[in-house]
Parts: structure tokens; sequence; C-alpha cells
């Protein structure tokens, strides 16, 4: 059962996302920015999650792949730019088989409660959305356009929910 | 002028509202729904139509607009998706916080 909120900022091109833990602020930062903790809950479950870079400071750069049951393989990676222990990670985000040029920024900040627990904000900025639609238009070339229809199949595999709660 | 811009605007996010509604409609037909002038409003269906959020045919003299449903639907689909990547990640990040505290 989901317990996020989350606001959409169409002009600022930004989607918040809030959720309230019940831990610690320390331990809430670990389980973000410690490369053992990341394949726990970072990938989908149907993927394997592997850490390939994780070199969590200013400047800094991380790379994740998912695997899944058949071995086929896709890469995250990124910069981080802001790293202020234990409130706030900034970091930039490009999903490898669409290539450069759609790079989104996320930042993470962490809150305590009143009551001890921890208040998470991830906000995700993406940057050119115009490169969206630049891919879909018949312009693309049959190779760009191969990678895309597989983005596409490969974000909704990602993004299928099953509740299991 | 990237979907989003495009629809950063009241106006313009108006305008779509409306066609959304009407299905076409001739843009002497959208006038009729601002306090803008004409020109301010054309002005505003120029830059909805570069950036492809709606469509425009001539028939004889009038310039019928529709909606671009698709290019529309791209905006959402961004926002939805990440706000549906993030509320799985934070429910498995809850279930593993547990498990941690639990250890202790």
């Amino acid at each position: 059962m989901s317990k996020t909120t989350f606001t959409v900022n169409r002009d600022e091109r930004q989607v918040m996302m809030e959720r309230v833990f019940d831990a610690p602020r320390e331990l809430v930062w670990k389980m973000i920015t410690d490369p053992t903790y990341i394949p726990r809950w970072w990938g989908p479950e149907k993927y394997t999650t592997i850490v390939d870079k994780m070199d969590v400071q200013v400047g800094g750069s991380w790379r994740f792949i998912n695997r899944d049951a058949e071995g086929n393989e896709f890469a995250f990676n990124g910069i981080y730019k802001e790293v202020e222990p234990p409130l706030r990670l900034v970091q930039t985000f490009n999903f490898e088989p669409i290539g450069p040029g759609h790079e989104s920024t996320e930042t993470a900040v962490l809150e305590e409660t009143a009551d001890g627990r921890t208040k998470m904000t991830m906000t995700s900025i993406a940057k050119s959305v115009e490169d969206f639609d630049g891919l879909v238009n018949s312009g693309m070339e049959s190779g760009a356009r191969e990678t895309w229809e597989r983005l596409a199949q490969l974000l909704s595999q990602q993004l299928t929910i099953a509740d299991r709660v | 002028m990237d979907v989003f811009s495009a629809l950063a605007d009241p106006t313009r996010r108006r305008i779509v509202e409306i066609l959304a509604m009407s299905g076409q409609l001739p843009a002497s037909d959208i006038y009729k729904h601002f306090e803008s002038t004409p020109p301010a409003i054309s002005q505003h269906l120029k830059v909805l139509r570069q950036a492809e959020v709606v469509k425009m045919e001539k028939q004889a003299q009038q310039r019928l607009y529709t909606v671009n449903t698709a290019k529309v639907e791209e905006v959402e689909v961004w926002a939805r998706r990440t706000v549906q990547l993030w509320s799985e990640r934070f429910d498995r990040l809850e279930a593993l916080l547990q498990e941690e505290m639990e250890e202790k």
C-alpha cells in the first residue's frame, strides 16, 4: 500500500514525492547512500540491481545495473552534485539505453519529524522533455526508434505494480 | 518549444481544455472564450501548434484546431511514471528499514 504523496509542477517540469518512514534519519541516509543496501530497494522486484559504481561525494559518479531473469541488462548513471549528510543528496540521472541529452536531476531531502521519524522528499526534475518528443517523431533513424520502443517497453515493465502487501 | 513549456502557460492550458471538451473548433470560436484580444490568443495557438500540442487544419476560410492528445499525454506520462517508480521504491525502502531496525 502506498503512502506516498506527490505534486506535479508542470511549469518547473518537476515531480515531488514525499514519504514518512518509521526510522531515524541517519538510518534512512545510510539506506540511500550505502552500496550494500541499494540492491535491496532501488530496482523493481523482477530485476537484480547491481551497484557498478557509487562514489558518494560531490563530483563522484554512480552507476547501477538492472538485470532481468534472462540476463538482459540496462544501466543508469549520474554524478553527485550535492552531498550533505544526513540531510540532502542531489544527483543527476541518466538512463543509458537512450543515450546522452536526457538527463534529469534527483534531489532527496531528509527531515526529522517531531516524533523521531524521517520525512523523505524526493524531487525529480526533467531537464528537457523535448527530447521525448524528438524521439517519437518520424524523423528518427530506425536504430533510435528501436531504442525508444525498447525503453518504453522496459519502463512499462518496470512500472507494473504488483501489490504484495 | 517543448510540450512542458507550451503547457506552462495558464491561458494555453485553458485553450487545450476547451478543445479537449469540444473536439474541434475554429479559431474564431476559441477567441470567444477569452477576454484577451484575438491576436493574443492567436499567438498562444501558434505556440501550441509549434509544440505540436494542437493540430490545425484549414478548411475554406476557417482554421480548425484539435488537441494532439498523444503529445499532451507525454507530459503526464513522465510525471506518472516517476511517481510510480518512487512509490514502489519507498515501499521497498520501508520494508528494508523495518528489517534493519528489528535486527538491532
